[in-house]
């Protein structure tokens, strides 16, 4: 059966905890990866703090639901993207992000990490390449 | 009437530390929480603005809030004092009232 692949967008835009946003959008994403289609994560504005590693919130009684993102290569998502500027802005470097890896299940290609810094301009056209963008 | 004002929003979403840090009065206490904490990060393009409301306020962080995304205490600007919950609560009682600025 040929179906059509669209290439999907996931715009995060929000910090986690604060708002349900990032919580949100992850589990859409990990519902979306079902239906096998081309899935780019955008990480955008204070977004960018969805991924910041050693998240911990013992204290404060939410579920930490940061460890989920390192699985989201098993779930097909292969391209993660952080806007340079906003790390930049927030005084953060990639140093401080969790590293994603993917493996290919075909190929056994690892990749290990598929969290990837880009600036405006690959922004910009990750967006006009994608035939849906859903906003967080 | 001493005040306690309470900031619960991202520095880089919303305007509530700068109103919060220009009406306050000359030695008030400000206490960050939740997505609010974002802005004692040192390095980002807030520091300034928080740096200029020390010379007038207290500036208090809620630490529980500060673990929870991520960060310690080396990753803040100096000169802001961490607090738990209990420090939050002693905040609220030694302060007339408490200000939220959402």
């Amino acid at each position: 059966m040929s179906e059509v692949v669209k290439k999907f967008m996931y715009l995060n835009r929000r910090a986690p905890y604060g708002t349900i946003y990032a919580w949100e959008s992850l589990e859409v994403v990990l519902i979306g990866a079902a239906f096998d289609q081309e899935v780019n994560l955008m990480f955008v504005d204070d977004g960018v703090f969805q991924l910041v590693k050693g998240q911990d919130t013992a204290g404060i009684g939410m579920k930490n639901f940061s460890p989920t993102y390192r699985t989201l290569g098993d779930y097909e998502v292969k391209n993660i993207f952080v806007d340079a500027d906003s790390l930049a802005a927030r005084g953060l470097t990639q140093d401080d992000l969790v590293a994603i890896a993917y493996e290919d299940m075909d190929t056994e290609e690892e990749i290990e990490n598929i969290v990837e810094v880009v600036d405006a301009a690959r922004v910009t056209e990750l967006m006009d390449e994608s035939d849906v963008v859903f906003s967080f | 009437m001493s005040i306690l004002h309470t900031v619960n929003k991202s520095p880089f979403e919303r305007n509530s530390l700068e109103s919060c840090l220009k009406f306050a009065s000359q030695g008030a206490s400000v206490l960050l929480m939740e997505d609010g904490v974002y802005a004692a990060l040192a390095g980002s393009s807030a520091e300034s603005q928080l740096k200029a409301g020390l010379g007038k306020v207290s500036i208090y962080v809620l630490g529980p809030d500060i673990k929870a995304r991520g960060f310690h205490e080396d990753r803040l600007i100096a000169g802001i004092k961490v607090v738990d919950y209990a420090g939050f609560v002693d905040l609220a009682v030694d302060n007339d009232k408490v200000q939220a600025w959402l």
